[in-house]
């Protein structure tokens, strides 16, 4: 009886993932997924934290993709490890903080030590050739195999027509003919193997499912590591850099203000570690500030939270500030005006 | 059978999912997992995750300040790879 062979498939919850996986359990192999939680995916948390999301399914895609496929998917928390990828790149940045070369080459790398721990024989990716200008082309598709160690074991069905025969090729376990040829931006073929699978659900993130691709939030790194004086993160950082709008009045301290109901309530939960502002006398946003501050930074603080609460246009308007391990206490403020606040606060 | 409880409150998705599978991977066929979260991404993803992996569902409700999930680890049938 031959040998049933096993693949571990990288599934990030968008089409082309989910598509290569599928092109390998047609070869008869067996395919189990992983999924890297980096901390920067863009689904999931940005979701559940803005009200204005509710409408949106609040489904994982990736746990979505494998239930739609009938396989396995270990979720792996590598937040702690991708830091050296987001800091020190070796391959450098995309169009903002984007590592992508980087990325793909520890997502495979960290997958090939998943196969080799699990007894599988190779790794299914949904890189397309010609699709992403950083990671996905033909000089930088070897780098990513032999940096990750997995060389001839990363398999890419959608385009492995195009390129050098891999060991499962090679050795059929499954047949070359019966891959792909996709190549460049256009998504028509993609979408036209997915129904002929009947698969007509799919999340489009097409490189839009992590942050680091966004120029707004690159910004708001690259303000935190300014002022910090050194290129680091906690995850609680990433994590308030997606919310809120963020403004930072002086070098010393920014503030983070709620822009809804959803995203107070998140901030909410990090009040006892960050100084925080809530208007009292007129309903506000809650805002937090990072950073150190003195007595005339709280009350410029406190006057700016001000300007954003229905009390924006009153003469005096009483702000709560709280946390940070100090008793409550109340500033009565009068609201900055628009002009008094330049655009240059506004960090993104 | 023993009954285990995962506080993943004041986190969200897909971090209490991960956290429930990292649990579930050091427990016994029959065991019982309580997991309190307050995501709302929670009540979907975490029967989700025990659909795929075959783990059983035993229940789920949403309170007014959070949410309760119910499932009983299901050891793997051996005969598959």
């Amino acid at each position: 009886m031959a040998t049933l062979r096993k693949a571990v498939a990288l599934i990030s919850g968008g089409l082309d993932s989910m598509l290569a996986a599928r092109v390998v359990q047609d070869h008869g192999v067996h395919v189990e997924g992983i999924n890297f939680f980096t901390g920067f995916c863009v689904e999931g948390h940005t979701h559940a934290i803005r009200r204005k999301d509710t409408a949106r399914p609040k489904r994982n895609n990736a746990l979505w993709v494998a239930e739609q496929l009938g396989i396995k998917l270990h979720i792996i928390d590598v937040i702690e490890e991708y830091k050296d990828v987001v800091i020190n790149p070796k391959h450098g940045y995309g169009a903002h903080l984007n590592p992508c070369l980087d990325c793909k080459g520890f997502m495979v790398k960290k997958a090939r030590e998943w196969m080799e721990q699990n007894g599988f024989d190779f790794i299914i990716t949904g890189e397309v050739l010609g699709q992403r200008p950083m990671s996905q082309r033909r000089d930088t598709f070897p780098i990513v195999a032999r940096e990750s160690g997995a060389n001839d074991r990363l398999l890419r069905p959608l385009c492995a027509r195009l390129l050098t025969p891999t060991l499962p090729e090679r050795e059929g376990w499954v047949d070359r003919e019966r891959l792909y040829d996709f190549n460049g931006r256009s998504r028509k073929p993609q979408i036209e193997l997915a129904e002929n699978y009947g698969l007509h659900d799919y999340a489009q993130p097409a490189g839009g499912c992590c942050f680091l691709t966004n120029e707004q939030y690159s910004l708001k790194i690259m303000d935190l590591w300014r002022t910090r004086g050194r290129r680091d993160y906690e995850f609680d950082d990433i994590m308030l850099l997606k919310i809120g709008r963020h403004i930072r009045p002086r070098p010393n301290f920014k503030l983070i203000v709620g822009r809804e109901e959803g995203e107070n309530k998140f901030l909410e939960g990090y009040k006892n570690r960050y100084t925080a502002f809530r208007t009292i006398s007129h309903s506000g946003p809650l805002a937090l500030l990072d950073g150190t501050a003195d007595e005339d930074d709280l009350q410029l603080a406190a006057r700016l939270i001000a300007r954003y609460g229905k009390g924006k246009d009153a003469a005096r308007v009483c702000v709560e500030i709280s946390g940070n391990g100090c008793p409550p206490r109340m500033l009565e403020v009068c609201p900055l005006s628009p002009d008094e606040i330049p655009s240059e606060w506004y960090i993104g | 059978m023993n009954r285990h409880i995962l506080d993943a409150r004041h986190q969200l998705c897909p971090i209490p999912v991960i956290r429930t599978q990292n649990t579930v991977n050091t427990l016994s066929d029959g065991d019982v997992l309580e997991v309190l979260c307050t995501d709302p991404g929670t009540l979907h993803d975490i029967p989700a995750w025990c659909r795929i992996n075959g783990h059983k569902l035993l229940g789920s409700e949403q309170g007014k300040d959070e949410i309760r999930i119910v499932l009983e680890v299901c050891s793997p049938d051996p005969r598959l790879p």
